[in-house]
């Protein structure tokens, strides 16, 4: 049914280990020093890693081979108005640590390598965010539009996309521009 | 015959959801399959960063409305996070207690919908008429059946009404002895193993790779549940068993039935030790801050998977961005793996294991 | 043993036909003063040719609305009402207090409250009033032949089936050759039916109902055979008179010569697992599987042509039950347990006819109540079971049969 299947079935204990994520706060900034803007450990088995786009694959082939960061949770699209961001969500099933790494991508540029060929889940998910958010994934096997219509001209999580201007939902000081 | 494409949906009366799923067949055998989904796409990400906080937990019942509170619950904590507040313990012992009977009523809501895939119609009604228990069971704690608004951000709406503990037993006692009823009909019965057993396999590592999670990924051996392994609320002080399926010839159909059919039992010891366990006053909910500043995010054991909610605010009393991650869209993907090599009249039997809920899928 | 209520379909019906040739004749000959070249009318209706012919018609209706609508409309409230007493569930009620004119039309009316017989009359009426689509690019001819093909094949049946020994239509000596005949029409009008529509779903599902009614049909032959190693005729009407003495007493009860106990007991079952095929009844019923084919081979018909198919599936039921009942269960034998005197004719009290329909009910009971707790077979696994398990057991009754016979 499947193609190579094998029958491998990865020993999970299924309870984090305590204090983890510093040791791989550590092995991360002995890897890539130079490259991470700021990493720091926020809370318990919890890594913020800020990178820029092009260290972006060398980074998580280390997590995923090296590490054992398997799983590939979530994969966000952020628009800051003056640059996008990608934050990559990434866990580790042997000791619970989730590794959380924001990729800075430049606003008219919106373009950063796509991480199918490490975890396939990358698949419908980086597809999601080319859809709303207008991000490209160069490497996507199948870059389409997936939740909404073939052909919708617009990305619409983006902030200049027009927010619904009901004014129940929006208060009047905000519609006149206030905070 | 040449090999042609078959449309599963848009319209189909037993895809449970507006899907669409293009299988390509060579006679009864499945050479590839496509998932064509966003039919049920409203828009949730940017209509949430234009409510408040709280008022998005309307929103996020309607995500999976089957299975309602869990997600709310997602939510929640994610802002919690962000906002660095902590629950009382009472109100952290009363989520728990509405998770776990949203996840009974979400998975018999599952049963009621795999039987008549398999041509079991009395299974619908069965498990519909336990389902009402739990319904009822909810409707006393919160106020509503579905989409109940009912976890705050900061505890939850209301404490539980008196005489709870008591309804909640008897309730679970009747259902305890139905669930043997129901193995009569489907454990017992040759004609179920031979629809499940070793139908749509999918390997372990596979499932990882694919972002497959939850019952799913248990039942092809992964001793992954969430409540055990990043604990939230009180799960760390119950004892239970995250249901794993250990024999040979994981990852399939009947694995995954068995492994949804065994955490009904579950969620019955949990509700039951959570109501023992929690104290029996106390606050259970606080105020939380208007505004907002930072970034969080919450993952969860939804009732079908590893729900993940990221959520992040720029100091203005509604978020900038929340990002929804649904177990159901990722294992959409491996929905390939899952089909391929399998009959034409597998895919309903294996699809309803999978226990699709286009809601969360489509956002 | 017992007794049969019409002993003779025919007479019966003869002497309505002369009443109403009587009836007509008589205005026939009351304008007949006026014209005269009418009396020579008058008497040709009253000749043997026309009151033969006027009767086997009456024959013949009487026989259709007896299967299609009492029994029909009977089969299918018990399905739908024992089913859902299965469910756990009230099922089926509207019936004549649902009716909307007088005396029903009372205040505070509950429509809801009856056993639900007219349901299905109900359901009938709605069907003939939906609109009848045809696809846009079928086999016009066949799409809308197959119905007929199909409905006309099974009223084909109750030509043959015999109510009692005397409530029939045509006893052929072949009879259960010809029932048999007609039942396998019925697969080539749901080919036509699946295929003519244009439709993949339907088409997929017409070439299943074909695979497997096809592979099932063998095994129930073989059983039939290994059958008449014992009976030695297709009659029946003599297969059941066979059947009709007491094998042995058990205490105060004579355990009747029924096929069923006999060495044909495996025949029995193969027999009755292929008619449950042949029904296509869950666990069977994957060609209108609405689970993944919507409704599989039946999906492009609307209005009353979905009605017919759909129907007719229960009048199969019938005549499937009809035959187990003839052939293995003893048919219409049963004891009469008194007779009355009606001006001189005795009537039985139990006639045959009433025992034969306990007996094809009690039979449809046990397979809806099968039906609604098993799941549905897939297609392959069908006809593993068909042509790799079936067949060799009823090949192995043959031999049984035959082993018996050469013995004594």
């Amino acid at each position: 049914m499947s193609p190579a299947a094998t029958e491998h079935v990865p020993q999970v204990s299924g309870r984090p280990v305590a204090g983890i994520e510093k040791e791989i706060l550590a092995q991360l900034k002995a890897a890539f020093a130079s490259k991470l803007t700021k990493a720091e450990t926020v809370r318990d088995r919890l890594v913020h890693v800020f990178i820029d786009r092009r260290d972006l694959v060398p980074l998580c082939t280390y997590l995923k081979n090296t590490l054992g960061f398997e799983h590939l949770s979530c994969v966000t699209a952020v628009d800051w108005k003056d640059h996008f961001e990608c934050v990559y969500h990434v866990e580790n099933y042997y000791n619970g640590c989730m590794v959380e790494v924001h990729a800075h991508i430049p606003y008219d540029d919106p373009k950063i390598a796509s991480l199918v060929p490490l975890w396939n889940a990358a698949n419908f998910l980086e597809r999601e965010m080319w859809d709303l958010m207008g991000i490209e994934f160069e490497g996507h096997p199948n870059l389409e539009r997936i939740l909404l219509p073939q052909d919708f001209k617009f990305h619409p999580l983006r902030k200049d996309f027009a927010q619904e201007v009901d004014r129940q939902y929006i208060s009047r000081r905000k519609l006149k521009g206030g905070k | 015959m040449p090999e042609f494409w078959i449309n599963m949906g848009p319209q189909h009366p037993m895809t449970h959801g507006l899907w669409n799923m293009k299988v390509k067949v060579d006679g009864e055998t499945i050479v590839d399959a496509r998932p064509e989904i966003g039919y049920l796409h409203r828009g949730y990400e940017k209509i949430m960063e234009v409510r408040e906080f709280q008022k998005n937990v309307v929103l996020t019942d309607r995500l999976c409305y089957v299975s309602s509170i869990t997600w709310s619950h997602a939510y929640c904590l994610a802002v919690e996070k962000m906002m660095g507040i902590e629950v009382p313990e009472r109100g952290q012992w009363i989520r728990v207690v509405s998770l776990e009977l949203q996840r009974l009523a979400s998975h018999l809501m599952w049963l009621a919908s795999y039987g008549p895939d398999l041509g079991l119609l009395t299974g619908l009604l069965w498990a519909l008429r336990e389902r009402e228990l739990f319904l009822d069971l909810i409707q006393l704690m919160s106020g509503a059946r579905m989409n109940q608004n009912y976890p705050r951000v900061g505890g939850v709406r209301n404490d539980l009404p008196e005489n709870f503990e008591a309804m909640c037993k008897r309730s679970i006692e009747h259902f305890r002895e139905k669930l043997n009823e129901y193995e009569n009909i489907f454990h017992s019965s040759k004609v179920f193993l031979m629809r499940t057993e070793g139908v749509g396999r999918i390997s372990a590592a596979e499932a990882i790779d694919w972002g497959v999670t939850g019952p799913n990924l248990r039942a092809c051996g992964v001793n992954v549940d969430l409540r055990r392994l990043d604990s939230y609320e009180t799960y760390e002080e119950i004892d239970f068993e995250p249901q794993v399926w250990h024999d040979g010839g994981a990852g399939d159909s009947y694995a995954r039935f068995i492994v949804r059919f065994n955490e009904l039992r579950e969620s019955c010891k949990i509700v039951l030790q959570a109501l023992e366990k929690m104290p029996k006053s106390g606050a259970y909910r606080v105020k939380p801050p208007r505004r907002a500043e930072g970034e969080g995010y919450a993952k969860t054991e939804d009732s079908r998977g590893e729900a993940l909610f990221y959520v992040i605010g720029d100091g203005d009393d509604r978020p900038y961005r929340v990002k929804i991650r649904s177990p159901v869209f990722c294992t959409m993907a491996a929905t390939p793996i899952l089909l391929r090599g399998n009959k034409l009249a597998d895919v309903v039997a294996i699809l309803g294991s999978v226990d699709v809920c286009v809601g969360e899928m489509d956002k | 043993m017992s007794a049969p209520l019409i002993p003779n379909l025919f007479e019966v019906c003869k002497v309505l036909t002369v009443a109403i040739v009587w009836i007509v004749q008589q205005i026939i000959y009351a304008f007949a003063i006026l014209i005269p070249p009418l009396t020579g009318l008058g008497d040709w209706l009253g000749s043997d040719l026309v009151v033969t012919l006027l009767t086997w018609l009456i024959a013949v209706t009487v026989v259709v609305i007896w299967a299609t609508l009492v029994n029909l409309l009977t089969m299918m409230w018990v399905e739908r009402k024992l089913y859902s007493r299965l469910q756990d569930r009230y099922g089926i009620m509207i019936s004549i207090w649902s009716l909307p004119f007088w005396p029903f039309n009372r205040v505070k009316r509950p429509t809801h409250r009856g056993t639900g017989y007219l349901q299905n009359v109900a359901d009938g009426v709605k069907l003939l009033q939906k609109e009848n689509i045809t696809p846009r690019n079928a086999d016009s001819a066949m799409f809308h032949i197959s119905p007929v093909l199909i409905a006309s094949s099974t009223l084909m049946i109750f030509a043959a089936l015999p109510w009692s020994s005397g409530f029939y239509v045509a006893n052929l000596p072949l009879g259960i050759l010809f029932i048999f005949a007609a039942f396998s029409l019925a697969p080539l009008g749901i080919l036509i039916a699946g295929w003519s529509a244009n439709n993949k779903y339907t088409l997929v599902g017409g070439l299943r109902a074909a695979a497997m009614l096809m592979a099932y049909e063998i095994p129930m032959i073989l059983a039939v055979i290994a059958l008449v190693f014992f009976t030695g005729s297709l009659d029946p009407i003599e297969i059941v008179r066979q059947q009709d003495r007491v094998l042995f007493a058990l205490g105060p009860i004579g355990i009747p010569a029924w096929y069923a106990f006999s060495p044909q007991f495996l025949g029995f079952l193969i027999f009755s697992v292929a008619m449950m095929a042949e029904m296509e009844r869950i666990p069977f019923d994957i060609p209108e599987a609405e689970a993944e084919l919507v409704e599989g081979w039946t999906t492009e018909y609307s209005g009353m042509r979905f009605g017919l198919v759909f129907g007719f599936k229960w009048l199969r039921m019938i005549a499937g039950a009809a035959l187990i009942a003839i052939l293995y269960l003893g048919g219409w034998s049963g004891p009469v347990f008194a007779t009355l005197d009606v001006g001189g004719i005795p009537v039985p009290i139990l006639p045959e006819e009433v025992w034969f329909l306990l007996k094809i009910y009690l039979i449809s009971a046990v397979f809806v109540w099968i039906s609604w707790s098993v799941p549905r077979v897939r297609i392959d696994q069908i006809l593993n079971i068909g042509w790799k398990r079936l067949i060799p057991y009823s090949l192995l009754a043959i031999l049984i049969a035959a082993g018996f016979r050469v013995i004594g």
